[in-house]
């Protein structure tokens, strides 16, 4: 728990932006300013609803972003080894990024599994393949033949099923065999991009637990999802993103425990869950081509007060001019917290 | 009522995925079907919403025998049903403006004419709001979108409701406002639902009573056949 505190994070991000060129003109700021650390052995989890720009930040890290992209920022990977120098993930090149940083000491655990398994190869032959793309056709066949098993059993994909083919497999290896996909370059830092979305709840835990055995053997994982309690089961931190900006970023048993999280935005979307208050937070987020000024939860906000049509910093944690659990400043809820919204 | 009675039903010839169960639904009950992926709950949901012909057995509605499926089956029955499936996406044609989606049915049963007042009475009722009416399916967000196919299954107002996995894809907040939608439009009228669905927390906060879909199969005497989720 806790490991960014004392070890040197593998990756270090900092005002991290995105913005789309559109057509007819106008621009998306899809991202902003995002800044965080990510140190191995440890778990962020990215939160927040379909469209707040969680997936396009991890495909900025990857550099998957389509042409009419722009980035500001930076986004450090470090150094582990002269033949692993540190790299600006931001500004690196295509060729640098495809010969040696993606699959290699970034992988990606896909979202769907299947959209990432060739129906026409067994397991065995894509793992094989990937070896050999990855360490330029070096090496024998049975060294090859080792390196495949030995990225099927850090994934925990039984080698007994490594002849299947992807639709011999039920959903919870079809995982698997995608995160051995993922593993095989040894990458330190994996991507999780919605790992669990249309999964049994079981096979939600069991895919995010084997999640978490590679941020305990020592690797930085940073997963993203929408599935707040994957996150609860895995994270070490919280990192909540709505419309584009980090609005919260906070110790996991903090956000879920008693504490609670410290966000309007943040509070709603945990209340929302079935467990909880199963309440839905009002209104609709704004658009990222059309964002208010000040703060953009405002219009669904009932703390939010005159101060909210500037735009408040992420300090302490949090991104608000009145979070949770502070003293309300000078005259500005009168009410309960939480019930208040002043004129 | 909404019965289903020792239904068979599948795709290929001699491989059902459901096989023999029955489940019945209330006159405004709300029953949650829980089980994996790939159980076949889907299909009987399909059945019940009298899209897939069944191989044996009968789906009875309201003390009527159903003899006739999909485009067959006669129009009161087939709109007396209102269904939401898992992805959006597949369900709504990528061509139509949000407005045009929800109002389709309308459209579809001669009813055109009340399509402006009927988009604009159900649009707030799933918080849609009037921007985004305006646009296509590839303009608005899997959320958004989830709730204009929600008006677009309620606008014909129906006596049941089936939402297969509604809100899988779905964040939290959109998961409960939709939810929401759902019973204020049940409170109003009274409609019965069947949800299908994967989590077990979702299902038994939101419905009156949940039913697994291994104990369906145990209790109609085929626990001998292999769960397909396995
Ligand atoms: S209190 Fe103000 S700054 Fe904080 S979330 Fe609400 S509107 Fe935004």
């Amino acid at each position: 728990m806790n490991a960014q505190d004392t070890t040197a994070p593998l990756l270090s991000v900092r005002g991290l932006s995105v913005r789309f060129r559109m057509r007819g003109g106008g621009q998306v700021e899809a991202v902003s300013g995002a800044s965080f650390d990510l140190a191995p052995g440890s778990c962020l989890a990215l939160v927040g609803e379909s469209g707040c720009g969680k997936s396009v930040l991890a495909s900025a890290l990857l550099g998957l972003l389509p042409g009419n992209a722009e980035t500001a920022g930076t986004a450090h990977l470090a150094g582990r080894t002269p033949d692993e120098p540190a790299v600006e993930l931001l500004t690196a090149s295509e060729q640098q990024l495809a010969r040696t940083i993606r699959g290699r000491r970034v992988g990606l655990v896909p979202q769907s599994p299947a959209a990432h398994l060739t129906p026409v190869r067994t397991v065995r032959a894509q793992l094989e393949e990937t070896v050999r793309e990855l360490t330029g056709r070096r090496g024998t066949r049975s060294a090859l033949r080792a390196a495949a098993e030995a990225a099927a059993e850090r994934a925990a994909f039984p080698l007994d099923h490594l002849d299947r083919y992807p639709h011999q497999l039920s959903g919870g290896l079809a995982q698997r065999a995608a995160s051995a996909l993922a593993l095989v370059g040894d990458a330190r830092l994996l991507l999780a991009d919605e790992p669990t979305t249309g999964l049994d709840r079981d096979l939600v835990e069991r895919t995010v637990d084997a999640l978490r055995r590679h941020a305990d053997d020592g690797r930085a994982l940073l997963m993203i999802t929408h599935d707040l309690a994957a996150a609860e089961r895995i994270a070490d931190r919280v990192a909540v993103m709505y419309a584009g900006r980090l609005v919260e970023l906070a110790d996991a048993t903090d956000f879920f425990g008693a504490r609670g999280p410290r966000h309007p935005y943040a509070r709603g979307l945990l209340d929302a869950l079935p467990d909880r208050g199963f309440t839905p937070i009002p209104g609709l987020p704004p658009e990222l081509g059309a964002l208010p000024a000040g703060c953009a939860f405002a219009a669904r906000c009932d703390r939010a007060t005159d101060r909210c049509t500037t735009l408040p910093a992420l300090s302490g944690g949090v991104a608000c001019h009145h979070p949770v659990g502070e003293p309300a400043t000078a005259g500005a809820l009168v009410k309960e917290p939480g019930r208040a919204r002043t004129a | 009522m909404l019965e289903l009675r020792d239904i068979t039903a599948g795709y290929e010839r001699k491989q059902p995925v459901v096989s023999g169960v029955s489940l019945t639904v209330g006159v405004g009950e709300s029953v949650g079907l829980l089980g994996p992926s790939g159980c076949g709950k889907s299909t009987l949901a399909r059945v019940a919403a009298l899209l897939h012909r069944p191989e044996g057995g009968m789906v009875v509605m309201d003390g009527e025998t159903v003899r006739a499926w999909r485009h067959r089956a006669p129009r009161e029955l087939r709109t007396a049903f209102g269904v939401i499936f898992q992805q959006p996406r597949l369900s709504a044609d990528p061509r139509l403006k949000l407005a045009d989606l929800i109002a389709e049915p309308l459209r579809a049963t001669g009813r055109r004419t009340e399509a402006a007042a009927s988009v604009a009475q159900w649009a707030p009722a799933v918080g849609l709001t009037a921007d985004l009416l305006a646009r296509r399916p590839h303009e608005v967000s899997d959320g958004q979108l989830q709730r204009a196919c929600l008006a677009r299954a309620l606008v014909l107002s129906p006596r049941w409701l089936i939402c297969d996995e509604m809100t899988a894809m779905l964040d939290a907040s959109t998961t409960a406002a939709l939810v929401q939608a759902v019973e204020d439009y049940r409170a109003r009228t009274g409609a019965g639902l069947l949800a299908v669905g994967h989590d077990r927390t979702l299902l038994e906060r939101w419905c009156d009573r949940t039913v697994r879909w291994s104990e369906l199969r145990e209790a109609t005497g085929q626990a001998g056949l292999p769960d397909p989720a396995r």
